[in-house]
């Protein structure tokens, strides 16, 4: 009995050293690449800043298949990573069956809601972003008819498409949004070509700006419209430099501010649901010296007028994913 | 639908059928002389990285192109050695490639270009130009006028609309594919050559018997494929890209694959059905849902078509698709 108590504490023990020198925080990214320029760079962005404004060092991978996600992150966890950031929806299953099996480390998830009292849930108002750039590109748009091009067809990527609708819709309400989804699989995160083909077919539709909401395969979205000479709109991360004059604006999600913020909080950090929107600065549009050529002041009160508007409460967005319908075609 | 859609559905069906019929054809030339070969992805995957890779740091789309075939058909003679000298399982060999090609450009265009996967966007001569035919409206034309070229194009006459739409502004790699049709099928039914590897693909002891070596014989139909795998590859990155994007082949091969099985290993059929499979993903990029007789068919179908074609292909309803009957086997000389 003595020597059971003894090996139990000296196990406790053991777990707790190991707890205490391996609690720095993991991060891992989804299918679409820690390098996708849009959604998981800019959790790469956040991490790197933590870096270097703390010294600290962090775990991270990214993923190749679906059937890594649940190794992955029980691996962290084992690990005594903690906090452990994933990027991507599409964690929201594994997570909640993961999630109670460690109650001591901290989860937080973006884009996803996980009901569990360790984990924190960032979902962003992405409609009310892609609302502001809707507005910008029905603004821009000569022909009246401006485009979509989403990845793979979820109702987060619809959630864009409705807000973007909506904006152009308050801006100009004849005009007509062309709207396509890349595929029904992750293949349509890394599809550039496809992405080329779709923006083709909607200049052909006339169309002169897009909306990329499609992770890699936005690539393909914002080079052809470069190409062929009309205006593209980027998403996530700042893409505006890609094609310095021809990206309109680009749809901020700040993914690196949740990132930042859950690896600064650390182990200490709040759980539940956290949603970051256009009050909280959480979602924004680019504006920067590549861009700014294609802004005009008026443009600019127009959107940070409704920016404020959204922030008070006088503009609602509709959001797809409250009941899965869209008000506006 | 009307006519000037009608074009620009044919214009996107080319485009996108280029890369299907480069690949096919290469399966093609692998698979009559009895080495089945599942790696074509992982090789224009290859050779769409190092295409754009070296068109980024020469400047030149040409060198970019030679680089691809190059790694396209090292991959190839990889391929060949597993399966051909060291007598391997074809399929396991293919496999391994893909995950290969899969993972190495990744890895190697992270440590030259730290972009994270991806090869810095191609500007100017490191890319394929759209070649204007002569007598068809291109761009230079639609500036002249000040017009964008589609609605010059709107204006034209419809006989003049098919050949500025469809025919002209392709690439160079587009015209050469289409080219690649009947010189596949000169070669194959017309030389001494050809007659040698379908014979080795269907029966290689008795090419082995009138004394040609089965080996050499199948080792030059990898290297076919491995050039014709570079070319489409180099198309995808410099031609309808610019610059290679992780896993940018997206599965074409594999569709490749399955057109060869569709056209039953024969080239002409290879151009219809890569051609069948261009329209329909082109139609089902350009139309979200489509209304045939009243019926909604929802895009994921006509994504799906292909892969049900080739089943109904495959379950013998339509024709018989017959394989080479060597094919897969390693030939093992009789003492």
């Amino acid at each position: 009995m003595t020597f059971m108590k003894s090996l139990l504490s000296a196990a406790a023990a053991t777990a707790l050293c190991a707890g205490a020198a391996l609690a720095e925080p993991a991060l891992i990214f989804d299918l679409g690449g820690k390098f996708d320029k849009s959604f998981n760079e800019a959790a790469f962005t956040g991490a790197e800043r933590w870096v270097e404004e703390t010294g600290g060092s962090f775990r991270e991978i990214e993923l190749k298949s679906e059937a890594q996600r649940e190794q992955a992150l029980r691996r962290f966890a084992e690990n005594g990573n903690n906090p452990i950031v994933m990027t991507g929806f599409a964690f929201g299953n594994v997570l909640s069956e993961v999630a109670p099996d460690y109650p001591d480390t901290k989860f937080t998830l973006i884009d996803m809601v996980v009901d569990a009292p360790n984990v924190r849930s960032v979902v962003f108002n992405e409609h009310e972003g892609s609302y502001l750039v809707g507005m910008m590109a029905a603004k821009a748009s000569k022909s009246g008819t401006v485009g979509f091009i989403g990845g793979m067809d979820i109702p987060l990527i619809r959630k864009f498409a409705c807000g973007y609708v909506q904006g152009v819709k308050a801006v100009n309400p004849d005009a007509t949004v062309i709207q396509n989804m890349t595929g029904t699989t992750p293949a349509a995160w890394n599809d550039p070509v496809k992405g080329s083909e779709l923006t083709k077919a909607q200049i052909s539709q006339g169309a002169d700006v897009v909306y990329a909401a499609a992770g890699g395969t936005g690539v393909g979205v914002l080079q052809t419209a470069a190409d062929e000479g009309i205006l593209s709109i980027g998403v996530d991360s700042n893409q505006n430099y890609m094609h310095p004059g021809k990206v309109l604006t680009s749809m901020l999600k700040r993914v690196d501010n949740a990132v930042y913020d859950a690896m600064t909080a650390g182990t200490d950090i709040e759980t539940g649901i956290y949603v970051m929107g256009v009050a909280n600065g959480g979602i924004d549009y680019a504006l920067d010296e590549f861009n700014a050529p294609l802004v005009d002041d008026d443009m600019a009160a127009l959107v940070d007028g409704a920016k404020a508007e959204i922030s008070n409460g006088t503009i609602t967005v509709h959001d797809y994913m409250s009941d899965n319908t869209c008000p506006v075609e | 639908m009307d006519f000037l859609t009608l074009l620009q559905v044919l214009d996107s069906t080319i485009r996108l059928a280029t890369p299907l019929l480069l690949t096919c054809l290469a399966g093609l030339f692998s698979e009559r002389a009895g080495i089945f070969d599942i790696g074509l992805e992982g090789k224009m995957l290859a050779a769409a990285f190092f295409s754009a890779a070296m068109a980024f740091m020469t400047g030149s789309v040409w060198l970019g192109l030679l680089a691809g075939i190059a790694a396209s058909m090292a991959l190839s003679a990889l391929h060949g050695l597993a399966s051909i000298t060291f007598r391997g399982n074809q399929l396991i060999s293919g496999v391994a490639i893909n995950f290969l090609a899969s993972g190495l450009t990744v890895l190697i265009a992270q440590a030259w270009f730290h972009q994270g996967g991806r090869t810095p966007s191609l500007i100017g001569g490191a890319r394929f130009e759209q070649i204007t035919l002569p007598f068809a409206l291109g761009p230079m034309d639609a500036e002249a006028a000040g017009l964008p070229l589609s609605k010059l194009i709107a204006q034209a006459g419809p006989l003049q609309q098919i050949y500025s739409e469809v025919i002209s502004g392709q690439t160079i790699l587009v015209y050469f594919a289409l080219l690649c049709v009947p010189a596949t099928s000169w070669l194959l039914y017309r030389t001494r050559f050809g007659l040698r590897l379908r014979a080795v693909g269907e029966n290689p002891a008795a090419v082995d018997t009138a004394g040609v070596s089965v080996v050499g014989i199948r080792f030059a139909a990898v290297a076919i494929c491995g050039v014709l795998c570079g070319l489409a590859g180099a198309y995808l990155a410099t031609a309808l890209q610019a610059g290679f994007v992780r896993e940018m082949s997206a599965g074409r091969g594999y569709i490749a694959l399955a057109a060869l099985i569709f056209a039953k290993w024969r080239p002409w059929y290879a151009l219809g059905a890569t051609l069948l499979f261009g329209l329909l993903q082109a139609v089902a990029l350009r139309f979200q849902s489509i209304d045939i007789a009243g019926i909604p068919v929802p895009v994921q179908f006509m994504d799906a078509l292909p892969y049900i074609l080739t089943v109904v292909i495959l379950a013998g309803f339509v024709g018989k698709a017959i394989p080479p009957r060597a094919g897969g086997e390693p030939y093992v000389k009789e003492r």
